[in-house]
């Protein structure tokens, strides 16, 4: 090679290098926003995660407590207006509510005017005539004497004394007054104030008041909603899984199937709930608001999702086995039965967990049912009025008292931890039984 | 590819006994045979030594590149062929456990020093790889990639000059001329191998490094690529990874052969295919194994 | 019999026959070895007879029972009752339930009304009591059918194994009969609907105020369905939610896939996965307590009236929700396009944000596109979001600081509550609902069709 077009050559080549390297810095730049652009996505959805979490968590963990205010209660038959001989209906109805108001205002004796009694009254929530009712009947004896006994504080007292309120405001502009104040201080410097666990919020159903209300209810009309979408979904999913993956002959039929599947799976979920009102309940005449309407169209909402993953499960099982198996004389049933199924459990369990946190989640197609009624009573039987966690926490959503923001929040977060602790046991399952073939 | 690490061992010599780890086969292939270096390098590797995480895929290969000159790389099936290629433009950046350590050199400057930037060399050093892989762009978009991207051309009719040259040079502009629009899938598996030349030629690079270029391909379209490299070679430096000893012995002046990640012999290619110098080298030429 | 019950009694002679046929088998096994199938499969094959039958007709009577009941009690009524619209007439059917079942009503002492109770609860009675009987006769023949088979000249094996195809064939075309189901709920409603409003009237009509009156001769009782401001609401929020969710859930998908080191991978992903699992209730939740006010103080901060239901924050929310849906489909597609592509880039000298945006994003943008279209469907049929921080206010408008309503909303509204079927409120809920579904499908069948053909077109 001469001198010469080695000179050249380089000439040539160094034009590249230049021009490159002119361009080099705007080019990394651009990576390094592109890349920032990436993180701060990231960033951006966990911290909204995050902030969620964080505030439903600082408004619900209250909701877990509960204030209770401790009286000396003297249950006189005047009051009361009943005597102990009284038949249960009569004690049922008793003046309970009057005797927890003497005893306040045996506490505070110079209370006259109806204003200041008033205010004094809300110190007790309407519940605690309840605790004392059920104290009566238990025992009718106790009429004619004093008993002492823990009833949880009203709605406003209870903001009050949790901080809620403002007490940098003037009077006027809230709900609970200067004199309330001096009341309830002195009544926590006697000891009479005492914060135990809410133990309300899971033993009782709905209320209209927030201190009374609880998720009982809820709680149990998502477990018969559950159950009667897991009783149904999971044998009809599996079922329809092995028939496409094992047996169906690749035709236009199962085709449609197929295809059909898919894009149930991206219904919006409050088309079923209209299906429901239409089929179930217009037309079969099933029961509004009852948790078998309810799980059956959750069932047929979470179906497309559990006959996804468990044809997925029942795909990965090799083919090696299949032909092992049917090598020793086994039907194809038999081979579905004995060995795929069995190696596919632990993909189909997952698919269907996950599914079932969908359904326990679902709020929109219920509402289609009727499962949003007001409904105090704890639901028993798949035929009695309910409501689901979701419904409830959506029902509370828009009530306007502090006490059921708190509620809605500690309810959200019941949910989540059910939902976690099923995605969980998921992913769980997904890691023990995950096999390499 | 995952070769258990004593496996070749046995392949090799029946004496060695086979619980001989790989660094004790490498350490009894001994020096390299040959003249690894040459006048005025265009490349030199010094020393490098490859790690993929603990497993080491290069033992201290010292090889030069020459200007105007093809040198073919063979050796047997996970020897490190790719692996050593892969360093030479920094393609391995990619791969996150690799490691890479000793020297190498373009034009006299070390490529893996703080100041060469991987892009840049990356557009001196191309590379066309085993399968080929045009993007899912037309032709005309597939070959004016790299051009776009580092800003070579001043105006549109530049561009165009670039991407016709290119194509021209690659042997393929009279094939597509007609259907630059195309896109580059549509294309056979020859002619895709061709416009990936001619998109790595548009950079204007310096080292054309191609790994089995023609493994993809039926005997027709190698032999087109076959004459192409040796076209090329009037222009760039050239190294080629082949499994094929006929084609290293039709398109290549010089030939590294590699075992085990060790460069085992180095000369030219007339020599290394009459009158291997070492065992190795004789035994996978002849056939024995490989 | 209540049915819980009969399903029991079904149990247990199912149980029986099953140990019965069994046993027998292996009795007649002992005695003969011409037994075509294990003993077991004798008593599956009885079991099988025993209780599909008769759950079939208990199935088909119960589904039954309520339609009969509910038109013999029409029956009885006087005719200028049965004149009544049907709406109107469900009214008194439900009425005379109420009687029936002993609950509140106004009307009990009306005496057709009584008598028509009367009749509902006999002849309910009645058919309870033939449904016993019927079920439990169709379970002891197929009882004694079964064992009857139990020789060696029946194949139970075979049997069994059709019956149990036949099974998994029915199951498998479930995912169908809903599909018609929902077909079938939405638009014969739908179809209601346009008797009582013109088609083009609730497509194109620009007014939406659904509340009709009660008394007939009230101002304004028709109420007017013109559907426009709410598709638009629905489309607003849509917009707004991929705006939010298409980049970030893109981007998070290419960080995540291109960049982010295993350890950041394997983190972020299940987290990401939480956000998807949140239901919706609780976003609904939040974006009224807490993003919808924080909106509206930014707004009023800087001098912008904003409305407290405003779209933006429904939208904005949504968008959120929808983010990990986005990127975990975007992940999907980007991680399946072949690394072979990226080197080609990259050993041209391209940094990595150029391959990934050159090359990389065009090669998946078909299954890109078609996760953002299976997201838009998401967006538009989202409910609870929506019901709680979007209003229902059916505004014609595209700013983003006033409220809107949606189709979702709309359908909620005008389906919760006690009202009468077939008023036209109840039925452009129906109507609606036809829309969403016509919508979503169409968007939901090219998306999977798009992301089938990519995946296809890599693998
Ligand atoms: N990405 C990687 N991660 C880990 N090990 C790798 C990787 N790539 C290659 N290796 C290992 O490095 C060694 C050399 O591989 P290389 O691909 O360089 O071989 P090769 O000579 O190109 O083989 P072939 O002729 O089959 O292409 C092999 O043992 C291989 O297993
Ligand atoms: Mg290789």
């Amino acid at each position: 090679m001469t001198e010469q077009t080695r000179q050249t050559q380089v000439q040539a080549m160094s034009d590249t290098t230049i021009r490159v390297r002119q361009s080099l810095k705007k080019r990394y730049a651009r990576e390094k926003r592109f890349r920032l652009f990436g993180m701060i996505a990231i960033i951006a959805s966990l911290t909204f995660l995050a902030v969620l979490i964080i505030s439903i968590t600082i408004r619900g963990l209250p909701a877990f407590k509960q204030t209770f205010i401790n009286l000396d209660v003297t249950l006189d038959a005047q009051t009361l207006g009943v005597d102990e001989t009284a038949d249960e209906n009569a004690l049922r109805r008793a003046n309970y509510n009057g005797a927890i108001r003497n005893s306040l205002l045996e506490l505070f004796p110079d209370v006259s005017s109806r204003k200041e009694k008033r205010a004094l009254y809300s110190f007790v929530s309407k519940g605690g005539q309840y605790d004392l009712q059920a104290q009566v009947m238990a025992d009718p004896a106790l009429i004619g004497q004093t008993v002492n006994v823990w009833l949880p504080v009203g709605d406003d007292t209870s903001g009050y004394l949790r901080g809620h309120i403002d007490t940098t405001l003037p009077e006027k502009k809230r709900r609970f007054k200067d004199n309330q104040i001096a009341w309830v201080e002195e009544l926590r410097s006697n000891g009479q104030i005492e914060t135990r666990f809410n133990s309300t919020f899971f033993s009782r159903g709905d209320s209209r008041e927030p201190e009374l209300a609880g998720i009982k209810g809820s709680l149990f009309g998502s477990l018969l909603t559950l159950l009667v979408t897991l009783t149904l979904s999971f044998p009809i999913a599996v079922a329809t899984a092995i028939y496409l993956e094992e047996f169906a002959p690749k035709n236009r039929w199962t085709d449609i199937i197929e295809v059909n599947i898919n894009n149930l799976a991206a219904v919006p979920s409050i088309v079923f709930g209209l299906l429901g009102l239409a089929i179930f309940i217009n037309f079969f005449q099933l029961p509004r608001s009852a948790p078998i309407v309810g799980g059956l169209v959750l069932s047929l909402m979470t179906l497309p999702t559990i006959i996804i993953s468990a044809r997925a499960a029942l795909k990965s099982v090799p083919p090696s086995i299949r032909d092992a198996a049917l090598g020793l004389g086994a039907s194809r049933l038999q081979v579905v039965f004995h060995h795929v199924l069995p190696l596919a459990m632990p993909g189909i369990l997952t698919g269907t967990i996950i599914g079932m946190a969908q359904a326990l989640g679902e709020t929109a197609p219920l509402l289609m049912i009727g499962m949003v009624a007001f409904i105090v009573d704890v639901p028993t039987t798949l035929t009695d009025p309910a409501t689901v966690l979701p419904v409830q926490i959506f029902q509370w959503a828009d009530l306007p008292e502090k006490g059921f923001v708190e509620k809605t929040s500690a309810a959200i977060m019941v949910l989540l931890g059910f939902l976690i602790l099923m995605n969980a046991t998921a992913v769980f399952l997904r890691r023990k039984f995950e096999r390499k073939w | 590819m995952n070769k258990e690490n004593t496996i070749p061992a046995l392949d090799i010599d029946q004496q060695t006994p086979n619980e001989q780890t790989i660094e004790e086969i490498v350490a009894s292939l001994g020096d390299t045979v040959g003249e690894a270096r040459v006048e005025n390098p265009k490349m030199s590797v010094s020393g490098v030594d490859v790690f993929y995480a603990e497993k080491q895929a290069i033992f201290g290969v010292d090889l030069d590149i020459a200007n105007n000159e093809v040198i073919s790389m063979i050796g047997p099936s996970g020897c490190g062929k790719s692996t050593l290629l892969r360093c030479l433009n920094r393609m391995n950046d990619t791969i996150p456990i690799c490691r890479v350590t000793g020297e190498i050199m373009l034009d006299g400057e070390g490529i893996y020093s703080k100041d060469t930037d991987p892009v840049l060399l990356r557009a001196r050093v191309g590379m066309v790889f085993q399968k080929p892989n045009p993007f899912p762009k037309s032709i005309y978009e597939n070959v004016a990639y790299g051009p776009r991207l580092h800003g070579l051309n001043r105006n549109k009719a530049d561009l165009d000059d670039i991407v016709v040259n290119s194509l021209r040079k690659a042997g393929i502009y009279d094939e597509v001329k007609n259907r630059l629009d195309d896109a580059g899938t549509s294309l056979s598996g020859g002619q895709q191998q061709r416009l990936c030349i001619a998109r790595t030629i548009a950079c204007s690079p310096e080292v054309i490094l191609m790994d089995e270029p023609c493994s993809a391909l039926d005997p027709i379209a190698t032999a087109k690529i076959e004459e192409l490299i040796d076209e090329l070679r009037e222009n760039y430096a050239i190294a080629i990874v082949t499994h094929s000893m006929q084609q290293a012995a039709r398109v290549s002046q010089r030939t590294a052969y590699f075992h085990l990640g060790k460069l085992v012999e180095v000369g030219d290619t007339d020599t290394i295919f009459t009158n291997p110098k070492h065992e190795l080298t004789e035994k996978y030429i002849t056939g024995r194994f490989g | 019999m209540s049915t819980s019950m009969l399903l029991l009694v079904i149990f247990i002679l199912t149980a029986l026959t099953y140990v019965v046929g069994r046993s027998r088998a292996a009795s007649l096994r002992k005695q003969s070895t011409s037994m075509h199938s294990l003993p077991r499969y004798y008593g599956y094959l009885a079991a099988i007879c025993t209780a599909v039958p008769s759950l079939i007709l208990l199935a088909l009577w119960s589904a039954a029972e309520p339609v009969l009941l509910k038109s013999s009690t029409i029956g009885t009524l006087p005719a200028e009752v049965q004149a009544l619209s049907t709406g109107e007439l469900d009214l008194v059917v439900n009425d005379i339930k109420n009687i029936a079942t002993g609950g509140i009503s106004q009307s009990a002492d009306d005496p057709v009304r009584a008598a028509a109770a009367q009749h509902y609860t006999e002849s309910r009675a009645s058919s309870r009591l033939y449904r016993t009987i019927a079920v439990l006769i169709l379970c002891i023949a197929g009882a004694l059918f079964g064992l009857k088979k139990i020789n060696s000249g029946t194949r139970a094996r075979v049997a069994v194994e059709r019956a149990i195809m036949i099974g998994l064939l029915i199951c498998s075309c479930i995912a169908i009969f809903t599909t018609v189901g929902i077909v079938l709920s939405v638009l014969f409603e739908s179809l209601r609907f346009f008797n009582k409003v013109p088609f083009n009237e609730f497509v194109f009509g620009l007014q939406w105020s659904p509340q009709t009156a009660i008394r007939a001769d009230q101002v304004g009782s028709s109420g007017s369905f013109g559907a426009v401001p709410i598709f638009a609401g629905t489309l607003l929020i849509s917009v707004i939610a991929m705006l939010v969710a298409v980049p970030f859930g893109l981007m998070s998908a290419i960080y995540l896939a291109e960049y982010a080191s295993s350890t950041v991978r394997s983190w972020a992903k299940p987290l990401l996965e939480i956000l998807a699992g949140i239901p919706t209730v609780v976003y609904g939740f939040f974006a009224a307590l807490t993003v919808a006010p924080l909106i509206r103080d930014a707004g009023e901060s800087i001098g912008l009236s904003v409305a407290s239901e405003s779209a933006l924050a429904a939208g904005l929310v949504m968008g959120i929700m929808i983010i990990p849906f986005v990127s975990s489909l975007s992940d999907d597609v980007i991680t399946a396009v072949p690394q072979a592509m990226r080197d080609g880039s990259l050993g041209l000298g391209a940094t990595k944000s150029e391959t990934i945006k050159r090359v990389v994003i065009p090669a998946a943008l078909p299954g890109i596109v078609g996760g953002i279209l299976l997201a838009v469907s998401r967006a538009i049929g989202e409910t609870m979001i929506v019901v709680m921080a979007a209003g229902l206010a059916a505004n014609l408008t595209i700013n983003p600081l006033e409220a809107v309503t949606t189709v979702t909303v709309q359908i909620v509204t005008l389906l919760t509550g006690d009202q009468a079927f077939d008023s036209p409120k109840t039925l452009a809920a129906f109507a609606l609902g036809l829309m969403l579904f016509v919508t979503t499908l169409i968007l939901n069948v090219i998306a999977l069709q798009i992301v089938r053909k990519y995946r296809e077109q890599y693998e």
